[in-house]
């Protein structure tokens, strides 16, 4: 009776919204059987995005959107509301995971050259997705409104500023003003929780319409390559003859490759926690230390190790050049091989990039090119002593803020060469030169060291390497 | 019904043709007023900021006598124009020295490579920035590093006792094509 109840509701409403006509049939479409485990990332980058618009929901319950109180809010979520610190960090490593996942499913599709006929449009609408997916995760970035986010804001603004004529324009767009402060948060929040979801949403669509259209494509098969006029009725004959239906034959990988990225998010936001958050969002203050997300570390190292004549066309050029050039990517090859054996480039390219990115990124992390302002003093087991000139040449290489630049038996920066050895290869004069001129990124001291300090550093540098003698003769004078 | 009615001569296909394309015509031009209806105050709105130039305004830093003479400070003042719920966002950051009893230079404490906050470091009287390794002189001039510009320099007045800076927007090193 009541088994029949529940049929007979179930038909009511299945007949009212049309779930058998309509979706059943799209669950049950004809996939290729052989491309099993390469299709689970397009799933879960969408998975993955389900986390992050759920989580995001919960988060915007309590998230202030303005000033100072946005800060406080954070601070609530992470300290005090039931359950905050997992929601903060499930949509921190939610947006890691949407982005690995959208790259890889990228690099999948590009390797397999799943973009040729007819699907061109299919890739074209994932690359627009991709870069709406950075910039859900950069605005997300600055959503975490402390210092860092203050300052990444302040980045963003100036790169944009770099933007011919239009320039200034841009910048003030993006600060909601002529500098950070209140405007800008509430301008991110609306882009971050509005305009870019939205997109999504409307990308999701089109890729989704797109993919039943035009079907899942076969894995690339070296003996047939893509022919735009015989591909299509080929397709349809060989999926009728050995096609699966998605649903459950091919979802269930989804389904498992899912699970598992949900249970890694839900892991590392209870294990690992949000990531901490800075110091209040004061743009006044300079104890900042301004690094972006690990996405984009690798762009930060880019624009730290380029000539500076090079900067503006970079800054500006990866971003256009890198969305045109994966935009009409299949508009360039649509037709011909698939199979990665006949296109070496395409490995070649994939290779280089995910090299490119990993030495960039440890780069990034490391930023061997800024100072290193939280340097200590050198110890006597590296000075050699603990009183006498030489010491006080030690120490003044760290009060002149030589060691924020160079290292010294493992204690310093790495902006500048290292003086381990200094003593073998420099002598008195050029070290004497050096230091007062400056040169090659090193400034000049003349006009901040004194004689005698100099002195005393330049004693002190020629020991660097140079075996010790018994006892240390007095200094001679330039 | 209306199906079975006799053709009326608007319903020839020559008419109906024309009553069609009109009819399409109109309802693009209204969509499209519509959409201007909707969307121009939004533009506006979200736009406006870009054209808005608060006008600088004095802030006071501190006393005179709270500056000695010698290396750079670091003041803190509220920008020209905060919106109600800045709070601790509406706040500028500059570097201040008195160079002599009367003279002040004082330095926005943004670099001008992308923006970073310099630090002035007293010992080796240079300005650090902590981003991508750029080093400026004590007089603002580039030391080493990427940045392409001097540090941006901000007017001092002294009024009354009391030390003002001029506000200024966020400075931003522009590519010039030539
Ligand atoms: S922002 Fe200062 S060196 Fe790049």
């Amino acid at each position: 009776m009541s088994n029949n109840f529940v049929t007979r509701t179930w038909n009511w409403i299945d007949n009212r919204i049309g779930f058998s006509d309509y979706i059943v049939p799209l669950m049950v479409h004809l996939v290729p059987d052989n491309a099993r485990w390469w299709y689970i990332f397009g799933s879960a980058t969408l998975c993955a995005f389900i986390v992050q618009v759920f989580t995001g929901v919960c988060l915007a319950m309590s998230y202030v959107p303005g000033g100072e109180e946005t800060y406080q809010s954070l601070k609530y979520i992470t300290d005090t509301a039931p359950l905050g610190s997992i929601l903060r960090g499930m949509h921190y490593y939610g947006a890691s995971a949407m982005v690995m996942m959208a790259v890889i499913h990228m690099v999948q599709v590009y390797m397999h050259a799943t973009y040729k006929y007819p699907r061109e449009m299919n890739w074209m609408s994932g690359v627009v997705l991709l870069f709406v997916v950075l910039g859900m995760a950069f605005t997300g970035q600055l959503l975490r409104w402390d210092a860092n986010g203050v300052w990444s804001v302040t980045v963003a603004a100036e790169m944009a500023g770099r933007t011919p004529i239009i320039g200034p324009t841009l910048a003030h767009f993006i600060l909601g003003g002529e500098t950070v402060g209140g405007s800008t948060i509430t301008r991110f929040f609306a882009m971050h929780v509005f305009i870019m979801p939205a997109l999504i949403f409307a990308g999701i669509g089109l890729h989704m319409l797109l993919i039943m259209r035009h079907g899942i494509s076969e894995m690339p098969d070296v003996n047939d390559p893509v022919d735009p006029e015989t591909y299509k009725e080929a397709y349809e004959k060989r999926i009728h003859k050995t096609g699966v239906p998605f649903w459950p034959d091919a979802m269930w990988r989804d389904m498992i490759f899912s699970t598992l990225i949900v249970g890694v998010i839900l892991g590392c936001s209870i294990f690992l926690g949000p990531p901490a958050l800075d110091p209040p969002p004061n743009p006044s203050s300079i104890n900042a230390n301004p690094l972006p997300d690990w996405y984009f570390l690798w762009y930060f190292a880019v624009l730290s190790l380029l000539p500076p004549q090079l900067e503006t066309w970079v800054i500006l050029g990866v971003p256009t050049i890198g969305f045109i050039v994966l935009f009409f990517l299949p508009l360039i090859s649509n037709k011909g091989h698939r199979a990665p054996s006949k296109r070496p480039w395409a490995g070649g390219t994939v290779i280089f990039g995910f090299v490119a990115f990993l030495v960039l990124t440890i780069y990034g992390y490391k930023k061997p090119w800024s100072p290193d302002f939280g340097v200590k003093e050198l110890p006597a087991s590296v000075v050699g002593t603990d009183h006498g000139p030489l010491a006080e040449g030690a120490k003044l290489m760290h009060i002149k803020g030589c060691l924020y630049c160079h290292d010294i038996g493992g204690y310093g920066g790495h902006r500048g060469p290292e003086l381990t050895e200094i003593g073998k290869l420099l002598t008195r004069d050029d070290l004497i030169i050096r230091i007062n001129n400056g040169g090659h990124n090193m400034p000049a001291f003349a006009s901040s060291i004194s004689d005698s300090e100099l002195q005393l550093v330049v004693d002190f540098l020629l020991t660097r390497g140079v075996e010790k003698e018994p006892e240390n003769p007095k200094s001679t004078t330039p | 019904m209306s199906d079975q009615q006799p053709p009326t001569p608007t319903d020839q296909p020559c008419c109906q043709l024309k009553r069609r394309t009109f009819l399409t015509r109109v309802s693009v031009i209204l969509g499209a007023i519509i959409g201007f209806m909707i969307a121009l105050p939004g533009i506006g709105y979200v736009l406006a900021p870009i054209f808005r130039k608060p006008k600088h305004k004095w802030r006071t830093v501190g006393k005179l006598d709270d500056f000695k003479v010698g290396g750079f400070v670091l003041v803190q003042y509220e920008d020209p124009s905060p919106v109600i719920w800045a709070g601790v966002t509406a706040k500028a950051g500059a570097w201040i020295r008195r160079a002599s009893e009367t003279e002040f230079i004082a330095f926005s404490i943004n670099c001008r490579h992308l923006g970073c906050p310099v630090r002035w470091v007293d010992d080796p009287k240079l300005f650090m920035c902590p981003c991508h390794g750029g080093v400026y002189y004590e007089d603002g001039t580039v030391a080493a590093g990427p940045p392409p510009e001097p540090l941006y320099k901000l007017n001092v007045r002294i009024r009354e006792g009391l030390v003002e800076i001029e506000t200024e927007p966020t400075p931003l090193t522009l590519t010039t094509l030539t």
